[in-house]
């Protein structure tokens, strides 16, 4: 048998393999892609449309001439993004308890090649998620600035997923059981979503909680999304891509280097 | 013939709990060796060692001449593992699990398509490639797994309770192949098993292992010996312990113990010496009511050197099941 070269940090076929993996089983798994779907759906469906009727005005930080289901819609897709990857890094490290990728820690690869291609995997998910609810915001009446703004918008993507990849990675690396898990889970989650400003503006929420809101990842995400997409960002497009580029970084790296120093069992 | 794997006062403790204890050994290549003890005995943690998955606390083993701590890469090529918990992609097909496994391990194109037909002609799965893993009966995964384990041409493959759960027919029909893969390709094949009959019928050399020492490494038959060559087991209608201390008088008895309401005697010779051990136990007022002559087995010899017997601690298989559950949670 050929010389594997095991020690290479990114070892291409290794991380293609459980990209593919992942999406195999993505696309085998129907009712997955149905119930990650839905509740955003829901926002949309029984937040947004009733309240783009009434005048946004009404709304202090949303500027004039958007209603509010084109600010609302970006910020349901950063919800999308938050629930798939976190759950996405979570589950890297159950699969490596109790699914294929304990068999796939005792190949002769680097660890990072692994971690990667399966993270690559969960994000690609998470953003085919994200296109999806965002094609139902467009059909539900959202008009999105263009096509420069939808592929900036895919950058923000990228960034705002691998920070929560990261961030589910360092988590479920650190919390150990899965019991522990499922009960914290929602009390991390929930409030990271409701911080961001994905449902409100961060203008019209009093200073002790917008100092909440600067510190929260997916508020820069949200912003970004709703800049590129809407041309409704609270603070300039440079300022979030800069704070996410350097979250994703340090959160997606430390997940990682975490991921690889636990023994496989 | 070289050892492929060799291990010196292997040792490895949890918080304190000391799971393999100084455990020495080394293995022929192309043998087929097994570790035979109950849940708990350090079985699993000592092939985890071996498999580079966990690092010994103490002392070192190799494994194809590589140091299974320091040199993990190179000791993850040689060997193939089948877990005890199954760990095949359930929403893939098996030929899908197949090929993602030897991707990982860097085989071209052709070499797997190559392989991929050999291991499922072998371990006839040709016909269930295609069908997603979930939709196999158990025994089918199962094969799947082993078919994975032998698609890089390991050195050695190693096998966790490889037919742990599974029924009586299936159980065998697995034996019979890992035996084929192992006199067909040569592969060495290390497994834990807690079933006698598997060590029995599979293994060329068993480690008997309790409470993570390994109490005897022979062959199957060689271990028998030890026990005797005969055993009789002697029900008596009110024996008592008397009956046990002077039965160890006769001559020739080399054992007597009363186990499971019978008294177990390890004997030279057989069935001549049956007549002469009625009148014994008449003599003294002890009628016996029935008498067993039987070559020992391995459960015997696990008995007489561990001290007890491996199916008190095997348990039903509801507490069985509850202790994976257990496991399964405990983890981290």
């Amino acid at each position: 048998m050929q010389r594997i070269e095991a020690t290479k940090l990114i070892d291409p076929l290794p991380v293609y393999t459980m990209w593919l993996r992942e999406m195999k089983r993505f696309l085998r798994v129907k009712g997955r892609l149905i119930s990650s779907i839905l509740m955003p759906l829901l926002f949309l469906a029984f937040l947004g449309l009733p309240l783009s009727s009434i005048s946004a005005i009404g709304i202090k930080g949303i500027p004039e001439g958007i209603n509010y289901l084109d600010f609302l819609a970006p910020g349901i897709v950063g919800m999308t993004l938050l629930f798939t990857a976190t759950m996405s890094g979570v589950s890297v490290v159950w699969d490596k308890e109790f699914g294929f990728l304990k068999e796939v820690l005792v190949a002769p690869v680097n660890r990072f090649s692994i971690i990667l291609g399966r993270s690559l995997g969960g994000m690609t998910t998470a953003i085919i998620q994200a296109l999806i609810i965002m094609a139902i915001a467009i059909a539900m009446g959202v008009t999105i600035s263009g096509l420069s703004g939808f592929l900036l918008s895919i950058v923000f993507m990228i960034l705002t997923c691998a920070t929560f990849t990261g961030f589910g990675l360092i988590l479920a690396t650190k919390l150990g059981s899965t019991e522990a898990f499922m009960a914290i889970m929602p009390l991390i989650v929930f409030p990271i979503f409701f911080l961001s400003g994905a449902l409100f503006p961060l203008d019209s929420m009093p200073a002790g909680i917008r100092y909440m809101m600067y510190i929260d990842p997916l508020t820069y995400g949200v912003d970004g999304l709703r800049g590129s997409l809407v041309g409704a960002a609270a603070f300039p497009l440079w300022l979030d891509f800069t704070v996410l580029l350097i979250l994703s970084i340090v959160l997606a790296g430390l997940g990682a280097y975490l991921f690889s120093k636990m023994e496989a069992d | 013939m070289n050892d492929v794997i060799e291990t010196q006062n292997l040792t490895r403790e949890f918080d304190g709990l000391v799971a393999v204890d100084h455990i020495d050994l080394s293995v022929k290549e192309g043998e087929v060796f097994g570790f035979l003890g109950p849940n708990g005995a350090g079985k699993t943690t000592t092939i985890r060692m071996l498999c580079t998955i966990l690092d010994p606390s103490s002392g070192w083993a190799k494994v194809c001449g590589y140091d299974v701590a320091r040199q993990r890469n190179e000791v993850r090529e040689c060997i193939g593992i089948v877990f005890q918990d199954s760990c095949i992609d359930k929403f893939l097909t098996g030929r899908e699990n197949l090929k993602f496994h030897a991707q990982m391990y860097h085989m071209d194109k052709k070499t797997r398509e190559e392989r991929m037909d050999e291991v499922l002609s072998l371990l006839d799965l040709k016909g269930k490639e295609n069908t997603v893993i979930s939709n196999l009966s158990g025994g089918t995964q199962r094969k799947f797994e082993v078919a994975r384990g032998f698609m890089t041409h390991p050195k050695v493959l190693f096998l966790d309770e490889p037919t742990l759960g599974l029924d009586i027919q299936t159980r065998r029909s697995l034996w019979d192949y890992i035996q084929m893969l192992n006199y067909r390709e040569g592969t060495t094949i290390i497994l834990t098993t807690h079933y006698i009959e598997e060590a029995d019928y599979l293994c060329n050399r068993v480690a008997i292992m309790d409470h993570g020492k390994i109490m005897a490494i022979d062959e199957p038959n060689k271990l028998k010996e030890a026990v005797g060559v005969n055993l009789i087991s002697l029900r008596i209608g009110n024996g008592d312990d008397s009956i046990v201390n002077s039965l160890k008088g006769v001559s020739g008895v080399k054992r007597a113990e009363a186990h499971a309401g019978a008294v177990e005697l390890n004997i030279d010779g057989g069935e001549e010496r049956i007549p002469e051990l009625i009148d014994f136990a008449d003599e003294r007022g002890f009628p016996i009511s029935s008498i067993d002559l039987r070559p020992p087995s391995l459960e015997d010899a696990f008995l007489h050197y561990t001290g007890r017997d491996i199916r008190e601690e095997e348990g039903n298989l509801m507490e069985l099941w509850k202790g994976v559950m257990m496991r399964r949670r405990g983890r981290k």
